[in-house]
C-alpha cells in the first residue's frame, strides 16, 4: 500500500529525534471557515499529522467532549462530501498527512467505492474507522479499487498478542493504540500501563505506533513519547474549541496549544 | 452454536430457508448482522461468544435455566382464546400468548435470566443494560438482584418521564438508573450511552442487550433465549385448535418479542407480520417503521435497517410507545423482510390506543402499549379472515407502566 506522505513524515521525526504530534479535530466545528482556520494555525504550528473526524449522529466510541464536537459540526450541515472539500483546500498548502477518522454508516451511506475515489483525489492519506473491526473490513476494502488509502487500525488495551499480531499484518500507515479501556477523552491516564502496551505492541511491528486516548497535556506526551512514534490529541483540542466558541483569536489559541504539546515530542 | 435451519422442504408460498444458516460463523444473516464495534470491545464479543457455544448447551445450565423459567417467571405462559374480541370482530379466532402474564410482565424477562445466568457462569458480578419502556431495564434488575449483582441500567430522559413506574420498580430492586440526556432522551440515546459505558467497564461488566439487535452475538443469543415463546405457542395451539394458526402478529422495536415468536415456526406454513410505529402517521416523519421506511446501515454494532438521512445520519425515531421508538431494527428480521419470511407493517399511535382501549373493555386485559400495536393490526385484519382461521398475537407485555401516558390522553 502507497503510504508516501505518512512513511515519509515518521522517517523525517525519525531522523530528528522527534516524534509525532497527531492532531484530531472533528471537521467542521464549530464550523467550516473557522474550523480551516484552526487547522492552518495548527500545521504551522508544527502538527505533524491530522486526523479529521466526519461528524456522526451517535458516536458510540467517543466521551462528551467530541459528541458536542460532533452535534456542532452536524448542525452546520458538515457531510463527507464538506470534509473532502476541506482536505483539498489543506492540500493546497501543506503535504501534513491527513487521515480521515469516521464511524462506517456515513461511508457505508457514500459507497466504499465512491468514498476510495473522492478521498484519494482530496489528497487523504489513510482512514480510520472505529466501529469497522478486521471481521468486517473486506466489505469495505474489497471496494476499493487501488491501494493508495492506507487503512489505519486501533489496538486496544483488551486486544490479546495473538489478535495484535493479525491486525498488525493486516495495517499500514501506523497503528493506533487506545491507551486505555475507555472512550475518548476519558480521564485517568496511566501511562505506564500505555508504555507496557507499547512495548508489546512495538516488539510484533515495525509499523509505527501511535497513542491516543485521553491524552491532553505535555507532560503526558512527554512521558510516553519515549516509546511510542506519536502521540494522538483529541478531546483536548475539542475542549478548547468548546470554551472559546465566540473567541476571534481561537486559531492561535490551538496553535499555541500545538506548539506546547509538539515540544514535548521532542527527545 | 449457530442454529442451522436445516429442514425438509417448505409449503409453497414461502422463501426457502433450510439453505441459510441464520446467522453463519460471523454472525451474519444475509447481508445483516455483523460486528460493527470498536476494538476496544471486540474481544469481548468473541469472548461471551465463545462462553455461549460453549455454556448453553450444558445440561446443567440448561436445567438452571429451565427451573427459572418454570419457578420463578412461572412459565409456560397462556395462550388465550380472546374470544369476546374474536366475536366482536366476526373473522378470524384472536389467541394471545400471554407473555404480560410472565414475572415482571414482559417477556423481557426470558432473555435477562438467561444472559444473567449466563454472565454468572462467566464469573461476572456486575451487569448493565439500556432500556426504553422500563421493561427490560426492570427484568435485567429482577435478575441482578436474584443472583446478587451490580446493576447500572441506562434510560433516556423522556422515557424516564413516560414510563416513570418502572424507574421505581427498577431502584426497588436495587438497580441505579442512569438518565441519559443526549439525542431526544429515547432508547436510542440510552443504548449509545450503554455501549460507552461498557468500553471502559468491559473488563469486568457483562452487557445484557434486551432485543435482537446489538452485534454478534446477541441477536442469535437473545433470539435463542426468546424463542421458548413460540415454541410454548406452537405447542399449546396445536393443543387447543388442533392445528397451526395461519397467522402470527407481534410488536416490532428491536424486535425481540416477535422473533421469540415467530422463530420456532419459521419452517412451518404459517404467515408472520411484524408491527412496527407509525407514530404520528408515515407521511408525519415522526415514526420508527424502521424496516417499512429506512435503509440499510450500520448502528449499534449491526447492519440491518435503519432509519437515516441521505448522509448516513441516524434520524430520531418516534413513537407513543416506549419500546418501540427506536430507529434500528433486529438484523434477522431484516433478512426475514427481504426473503418475505415475514411481512412488516405499521400502526399509529391513535390506531394502538384504540386497541389498548377494547382489550381492556373486551378481554379485562391491560396491554403494553407496545403489544397493543400488535392488537391493533389483527383487528384490522381478524376481519378479513373467515371464521375457522387462527391468529396469534404475542401480548408481549402488561400496561401498568402506561397508565400515566394513556391517563392524559384519555381525559
Amino acid at each position: 500500500m502507497k503510504t508516501k506522505r505518512i512513511d515519509k513524515t515518521f522517517e523525517e521525526l525519525k531522523q530528528k529525534k522527534e516524534k509525532a504530534l497527531v492532531g484530531f479535530l472533528s471537521a467542521g466545528d464549530p464550523d467550516l471557515n473557522t474550523s480551516l482556520k484552526i487547522i492552518e494555525s495548527m500545521c504551522a504550528a508544527g502538527l505533524d499529522i491530522i486526523e479529521l473526524g466526519i461528524p456522526f449522529s451517535d458516536p458510540t466510541a467517543d466521551g462528551p467532549v467530541i459528541q458536542r464536537s460532533s452535534a456542532r459540526a452536524l448542525k452546520k450541515g458538515i457531510t463527507i462530501k464538506t470534509v473532502l472539500e476541506m482536505t483539498r483546500k489543506i492540500r493546497t498548502y501543506s503535504d501534513i498527512p491527513i487521515i480521515l477518522f469516521s464511524y462506517y454508516n456515513p461511508i457505508h451511506s457514500y459507497g466504499a467505492k465512491a468514498f476510495y475515489n473522492d478521498s484519494v483525489s482530496s489528497g487523504a492519506d489513510g482512514v480510520l474507522v472505529v466501529d469497522l473491526p478486521p471481521e468486517e473490513s473486506d466489505e469495505m476494502t474489497s471496494k476499493w479499487p487501488g491501494n493508495e488509502l492506507a487503512l489505519i487500525r486501533l489496538i486496544a488495551p483488551t486486544t490479546p498478542i495473538e489478535r495484535m499480531k493479525k491486525i498488525a499484518q493486516e495495517s499500514s500507515g501506523f497503528l493506533y493504540l487506545v491507551s486505555k479501556t475507555g472512550v475518548t477523552g476519558s480521564a485517568g491516564l496511566d501511562t505506564q500501563e500505555v508504555t507496557v502496551n507499547s512495548r508489546l505492541l512495538g516488539s510484533i511491528t515495525n509499523l509505527p505506533i501511535c497513542v491516543g486516548f485521553g491524552i491532553s497535556e505535555p507532560e503526558d506526551v512527554r512521558k510516553i513519547a519515549p516509546d511510542v512514534d506519536g502521540i494522538v490529541v483529541g478531546s483536548a483540542f475539542e475542549r478548547i474549541i468548546e470554551e472559546n466558541l465566540n473567541n476571534p483569536n481561537l486559531d492561535q489559541i490551538l496553535g499555541e496549544k500545538v506548539s506546547k504539546l509538539k515540544a514535548a515530542t521532542k527527545l | 452454536m449457530n442454529s442451522l435451519i436445516n429442514k425438509e422442504s417448505l409449503t409453497d408460498g414461502f422463501a426457502p430457508l433450510k439453505t441459510i444458516a441464520c446467522p453463519d460463523s460471523n454472525g451474519h444473516f444475509g447481508i445483516y448482522g455483523g460486528r460493527y464495534v470498536g476494538e476496544t470491545l471486540m474481544p469481548a464479543i468473541l469472548e461471551l461468544e465463545e462462553a455461549y457455544n460453549r455454556i448453553t448447551p450444558q445440561e446443567k445450565f440448561k436445567k438452571e435455566l429451565n427451573d427459572l423459567l418454570e419457578l420463578y417467571t412461572g412459565r409456560p405462559t397462556p395462550l388465550f382464546h380472546a374470544k369476546r374480541l374474536s366475536e366482536h370482530l366476526k373473522g378470524a379466532s384472536i389467541y394471545l400468548k400471554r407473555e404480560d402474564l410472565a414475572h415482571t410482565g414482559a417477556h423481557k424477562i426470558n432473555n435477562t435470566l438467561g444472559q444473567a445466568l449466563l454472565a454468572k457462569w462467566m464469573g461476572k458480578k456486575k451487569v448493565i443494560a439500556e432500556t426504553g419502556a422500563g421493561q427490560h431495564g426492570v427484568a435485567t434488575a429482577t435478575a441482578a438482584a436474584l443472583f446478587g449483582m451490580e446493576c447500572k441500567i441506562f434510560m433516556g430522559t423522556e422515557d424516564i418521564k413516560r414510563q416513570a413506574p418502572n424507574v421505581l420498580r427498577m431502584e426497588l430492586l436495587g438497580a441505579q438508573v442512569v438518565p441519559v440526556e443526549s439525542g431526544t432522551g429515547t432508547l436510542k440515546d440510552a443504548m449509545n450511552e450503554a455501549m460507552r459505558y461498557w468500553v471502559g467497564a468491559v473488563v469486568d461488566t457483562f452487557y445484557i442487550i434486551g432485543s435482537v439487535a446489538g452485534p454478534h452475538p446477541y441477536p442469535m443469543m437473545v433470539r435463542d433465549f426468546q424463542k421458548i415463546i413460540g415454541i410454548e405457542a406452537r405447542k399449546q395451539i396445536m393443543d387447543l385448535a388442533g392445528r397451526l394458526p395461519d397467522l402470527l402478529i407481534a410488536c416490532v422495536g428491536g424486535g425481540s418479542n416477535a422473533m421469540g415468536l415467530f422463530f420456532p415456526f419459521i419452517d412451518d406454513p404459517v404467515e408472520m407480520t411484524g408491527v412496527e410505529a407509525a407514530g404520528k402517521g408515515i407521511s408525519s416523519g415522526k415514526h420508527a417503521a424502521t424496516l417499512g421506511e429506512g435503509s440499510v446501515g450500520v448502528l449499534h454494532g449491526s447492519k440491518s435497517y435503519v432509519l437515516q438521512d441521505k448522509n448516513g445520519q441516524i434520524i430520531e425515531a418516534h413513537s407513543i410507545s416506549a419500546g418501540l421508538d427506536y430507529p434500528g431494527v433486529g438484523p434477522e428480521h431484516a433478512l426475514f423482510k427481504d426473503i418475505k419470511r415475514a411481512n412488516y407493517v405499521s400502526i399509529d399511535d391513535n390506531q394502538a390506543l384504540d386497541a389498548f382501549k377494547k382489550l381492556c373493555m373486551l378481554e379485562g386485559i391491560i396491554p403494553a402499549l407496545e403489544s397493543s400495536h400488535a392488537i391493533a393490526y389483527a383487528m384490522q385484519q381478524a376481519p378479513r379472515m373467515n371464521k375457522d382461521s387462527i391468529i396469534i398475537v404475542n401480548l408481549s407485555g402488561r400496561g401498568d407502566k402506561d397508565l400515566g401516558i394513556v391517563s392524559t390522553i384519555f381525559k
